[in-house]
C-alpha cells in the first residue's frame, strides 16, 4: 500500500518501527499462549454460564475457580473440570457451581472421562454462549445500520456518580447534548479486586462498581436514549486490572461497546504483575474482537509522569506494540483505539505545533486505527477559564488530524468529577470547534523543514531506536528497567502473579478458536 | 437578559478600602461582584430563573442578575449569574496556621542538611489506601520534580523511596521501619466522600499504636490537604495545591533539626 504523507514521513522506518514491535510482541506471545490465570478460567466459567453468587456474596466464578485451584487442578482448567463434572454428574454447569459453594462435590475426587464426551457434553454450552455475544453484536450493528452514529471524532464523557442510576441520568443528559461515547468511571481500587462486584450498586468512589448488572442497566438506558437522539450511543468502561478477562465478557454479554484494554498501563500504574496481566489481556483481546468491542490503550498515561516533549516517542513505540499485541488476538485494526495524548506544558513556546505533529503523526502511521486522543489532565491547574482553553486547542487538533474518539477534557478537571454543566460545557467547546474547523486538516499543508514536519521525524526516529532495543532486551526486561513512564516493575513483582499458572496436559479453551479473529 | 451591565447609577457605596469589612472587587472597591454558575434541578423558563435570582438573594447578594441559562437535560436548567456581595470579612483578624520554616533551594537544603545534620535524610512517600493516583507524590518526589522544581530524588542528602500507589497503610508503615525513614510522605488526591480523611487517619492511629508517632517527621500533601487540616488529623504538616519538592524538602531538613536540638 502506498501511502502519501502530510508530514513527508519516512514509510520504510513506520515499516521498520512496525516490524520491530512484532518481533516484541511475538516473544510476548510465546509466552502467554502456554499459560492461563485465575482471571481467564473464571472468564472460562462465565462462558459456561456459571453466574450468580454463593451465601458469603462471593461470586460463583470465583469459587469455582478456587475451589480448582485448591484442589491443584488449576493448570488443567475450569472446562475441562467442569465439562468432565458434566459427564460424570449429569448436571449443568451452573448446578456443579452451586453444589461446589455448598461443599456437596469435590471436582478432584471424579473419575476422568473420555476427552471425547467432555467436548460432546460441553458443544451446546459453549455454542450458545458464542450464538449469545454474536446475537449482542448484531444488535449494535442493527442499531448503527438504521438509527446511525455520530461523526468522528466520536466525543467521549465521563461519569462517575458512584451510583448506577444517578449515572444513567447523567448520560441521558449527555447524550443529549451530544456525545457518543459515555464511559462509567470504576471506583477506586476496582483494578485491584480479584473478583467483579454482583448486582446493580449505588455506593462507589470516585467512580461506579464494573458489574455485569450495571453495564445491563446503563446500556439500556442508553439504548432508549440513542433512539431519542438519533444517534446509537457507545457505552465505555475498563477491561482492565486483575479481572481484565471477566469484565470482557461481561461486556460481550450485555453489548458494551468500547473497553479500555492494556496491561502496559495496569502493570506501570496499577502495579499488577506483568505476566499475570499480559496473560488476561491475550484472552480478553480475543473476546473484544468478537464482540466488536473498540479496545482503549492507555499510552496517554505515561505522560502524566513522564515529559510528553521528551517521552513522546515511548508513546508511539508503545502504541506499535500495542497494535502488535492486539494483532495476534485477532483484533482489527478498526477497533484499534490506540492512545495518545495532548500532555505538553501549555507555556511551552510552539508547543501546539509540536502537539500538532505528535497527532498527525499518530494518525499517519495507524490510517485504519480509532484513535483514542486524551485531553489535558497534568497541567489543569484549577484555573478552569485557561483549562477551558486548553481543552479548546486540543479539540482543534482533535478535528484537525482526524481522531477517532476526543475523550473529552474538562475545564475542572483536577478539581472535582465532572458536574452535568461542565460536560455540557467541554461538549459545546467541542461540538463549536469540531464544526468551525471541520475541513482544516484537509486545506492545511505543512511547510517543508518546518517545525512539524521535522518534530515527526524526530519522534519516529527516538521510537524505532528504543523498538530497536526493546528487541534486543525483551519487553519484560523492558518494563522492569523503566523505559515506560520512567516506572520500573519487576518481572516477579505486583499484583496477581499467584494467579498465573502453565497449561497442563488436559487444558482446553474451545473458545480461543470460535471468537479469534471471527464475527 | 443583561440589564443593569452598563447602569449609569451613581455608585452610592463608600469606595475605601476597609480590612475590617473587606467584599468581593469588581472595578470599583465595595462592588461586592461575583460570578456564580450552577445547576437548578427544574425546567428552563421564567420561573426557573426567578427560582435561580431568589436563590441569590438568599445567598447573600443583591441585584441578582442571570445573565445566561440553559436546560442541560429535561429538568434540570444551568445557569451563568452575577450579584453583589452584602457580607464582610475582618481580614485583619485573620489567622492562619502555616508551615513554618523557611524555604530553600535544593542546593540550600543539601547544604543545611551536611552542616547540621551530617548524614542523608532517608524520606518515604507513597499514595496510600485505594488512591490510584502517583501525580502528587511523583511531583514532589522524582527526579525530574514538577514545573522546574526538582523532586526529593535529585537531593543529594536525602535518600528518597517512592513506593508508588495504591499502597496500604500497614505495608507502607512496614516498609518505612524497614527503611528507617525520618520522614513520611502521604499523598492524597482522591477526596471523594471524604476517603482521604478516614485514609490519613487510619495511618496516624497505626503509627501510635506502633508507638512511632514521634520518630518520624508525618507529612501529608494533595490539592484538598492543607496545614490546618493536617495539624488536626495528627500530622506534622500539610502541603496543599502549589507546593513542591523545595518546600517539603526545606521543612523536613528545618523540623529534625529542630526537634535534635529540643532533645539535647
Amino acid at each position: 500500500m502506498t501511502q502519501t504523507s502530510k508530514l513527508g514521513l519516512d514509510y520504510g522506518k513506520v515499516e521498520k518501527a512496525r516490524s520491530l514491535a512484532r518481533s516484541i510482541a511475538d516473544d510476548v506471545q510465546a509466552f502467554v499462549e502456554t499459560r492461563t490465570t485465575v482471571a481467564v478460567e473464571r472468564t472460562l466459567a462465565r462462558l459456561l454460564g456459571i453466574d450468580g453468587v454463593d451465601a458469603n456474596q462471593v461470586p460463583l466464578p470465583n469459587v469455582v475457580v478456587d475451589h480448582i485451584k485448591d484442589k491443584g487442578l488449576l493448570n488443567q482448567g475450569t472446562v475441562f473440570c467442569i465439562g468432565n463434572a458434566m459427564v460424570q454428574t449429569g448436571k449443568t454447569p451452573q448446578e456443579i457451581a452451586e453444589d461446589i459453594a455448598e461443599g456437596k462435590i469435590e471436582l478432584d475426587r471424579l473419575a476422568v472421562s473420555d476427552k471425547k464426551k467432555i467436548e460432546e457434553a460441553l458443544m451446546p454450552i459453549v455454542n450458545a454462549s458464542v450464538e449469545r455475544i454474536r446475537a449482542r453484536r448484531q444488535r449494535r450493528e442493527n442499531y448503527l445500520g438504521t438509527i446511525g452514529e455520530g461523526p468522528k471524532p466520536y466525543l467521549y464523557i465521563i461519569v462517575a456518580t458512584g451510583n448506577i442510576y444517578e449515572d444513567v441520568i447523567q448520560a441521558e443528559a449527555g447524550a443529549r447534548q451530544g456525545a457518543d461515547v459515555i464511559a462509567v468511571i470504576r471506583t477506586t481500587g476496582q483494578s485491584l479486586l480479584d473478583y467483579v462486584p454482583y448486582g446493580a450498586t449505588t455506593e462507589g468512589f470516585g467512580g461506579t462498581y464494573a458489574t455485569q448488572e450495571n453495564f445491563r442497566i446503563m446500556r439500556s438506558a442508553l439504548d432508549k436514549v440513542g433512539e431519542e437522539v438519533g444517534r446509537y450511543i457507545r457505552l465505555c468502561n475498563y477491561c482492565s486490572g486483575l479481572c481484565m478477562p471477566e469484565i470482557a465478557i461481561m461486556g460481550a454479554f450485555e453489548g458494551l461497546d468500547v473497553m479500555l484494554n492494556d496491561a502496559l498501563y495496569g502493570i506501570l500504574f496499577r502495579d499488577i504483575n506483568m505476566q499475570r496481566t499480559l496473560i488476561d489481556q491475550y484472552f480478553s483481546r480475543i473476546i473484544n474482537g468478537f464482540a466488536g468491542v473498540i479496545i482503549n490503550t492507555g499510552e496517554d498515561n505515561y505522560l502524566t509522569t513522564a515529559d510528553a516533549v521528551e517521552a513522546a516517542h515511548t508513546v508511539l513505540a508503545s502504541d506499535l506494540i500495542n497494535e502488535q499485541l492486539a494483532l495476534l488476538a485477532g483484533l482489527p485494526e478498526e477497533q484499534m483505539g490506540l492512545g495518545h495524548a495532548f500532555e505538553m506544558d501549555p507555556m511551552l513556546e510552539n508547543g501546539f505545533l509540536y502537539e500538532l505533529a505528535q497527532a498527525q503523526m499518530t494518525r499517519e502511521i495507524f490510517p485504519k486505527a480509532t484513535l483514542k486522543y486524551m485531553p489535558p489532565t497534568k497541567f489543569m491547574t484549577g484555573n478552569i477559564f485557561r483549562g477551558h482553553i486548553q481543552d479548546a486547542l486540543f479539540n482543534m487538533i482533535g478535528i484537525w488530524t482526524h481522531q477517532g474518539i476526543q475523550l473529552l477534557g474538562m475545564p475542572t478537571e483536577a478539581i472535582h468529577t465532572p458536574f452535568m454543566s461542565d460536560r455540557y460545557l467541554s461538549i459545546e467547546n467541542a461540538r463549536y470547534i469540531f464544526n468551525n474547523m471541520r475541513n482544516i486538516g484537509d486545506e492545511v499543508e505543512f511547510k517543508e523543514n518546518g517545525i512539524v514536519r521535522k518534530r515527526a521525524a524526530e519522534v519516529l526516529d527516538k521510537a524505532v531506536e528504543l523498538l530497536q532495543n526493546l528487541v534486543k532486551e525483551g519487553l519484560f526486561n523492558a518494563l522492569e528497567k523503566g523505559q515506560f513512564a520512567d516506572v520500573k516493575r519487576p518481572k516477579t513483582g505486583g499484583k496477581g502473579l499467584d494467579g498465573v499458572c502453565e497449561k497442563g496436559s488436559q487444558y482446553m479453551n474451545p473458545f480461543v478458536e470460535l471468537m479469534k479473529g471471527k464475527k | 437578559m443583561s440589564g443593569g451591565l452598563y447602569s449609569m447609577d451613581s455608585k452610592d457605596f463608600d469606595k475605601t478600602l476597609d480590612l475590617t469589612k473587606v467584599k468581593p472587587y469588581g472595578d470599583t472597591m465595595n462592588d461586592g461582584k461575583v460570578q456564580l454558575s450552577f445547576t437548578l434541578p427544574v425546567p428552563a423558563g421564567a420561573e426557573a430563573v426567578e427560582a435561580a435570582k431568589q436563590l441569590i438573594k438568599k445567598m447573600g447578594f443583591e441585584n441578582p442578575l442571570v445573565v445566561y441559562y440553559n436546560e442541560l437535560t429535561p429538568g434540570y436548567t444551568f445557569f451563568n449569574c452575577y450579584g453583589s456581595c452584602t457580607h464582610t470579612v475582618d481580614f485583619s483578624s485573620i489567622y492562619v496556621p502555616k508551615v513554618e520554616s523557611t524555604v530553600m533551594e535544593m542546593k540550600e537544603t543539601d547544604e543545611y542538611i551536611r552542616e547540621n545534620i551530617g548524614r542523608k535524610l532517608v524520606v518515604v512517600g507513597a499514595s496510600t489506601g485505594t488512591d490510584a493516583h502517583t501525580v502528587g507524590i511523583d511531583a514532589i518526589m522524582n527526579m525530574k520534580g514538577y514545573a522546574g522544581h526538582y523532586g526529593i530524588e535529585r537531593y543529594d542528602m536525602f535518600e528518597a523511596y517512592n513506593l508508588g500507589s495504591q499502597v496500604p497503610n500497614e505495608e507502607f508503615l512496614a516498609k518505612a521501619i524497614e527503611l528507617h525513614a525520618d520522614a513520611l510522605l502521604v499523598s492524597q488526591t482522591v477526596t471523594q466522600k471524604d476517603v482521604h480523611i478516614k485514609n490519613l487517619t487510619e495511618l496516624v492511629e497505626l503509627m501510635e499504636a506502633e508507638g512511632l508517632r514521634d520518630k518520624m517527621i508525618l507529612i501529608c500533601g494533595g490539592p484538598r490537604i492543607s496545614h490546618e487540616l493536617a495539624k488536626e488529623l495528627g500530622y506534622d504538616a500539610g502541603f496543599g495545591a502549589g507546593s513542591y519538592a523545595d518546600d517539603v524538602a526545606s521543612y523536613v531538613a528545618q523540623e529534625f533539626v529542630k526537634r535534635a536540638n529540643t532533645k539535647k
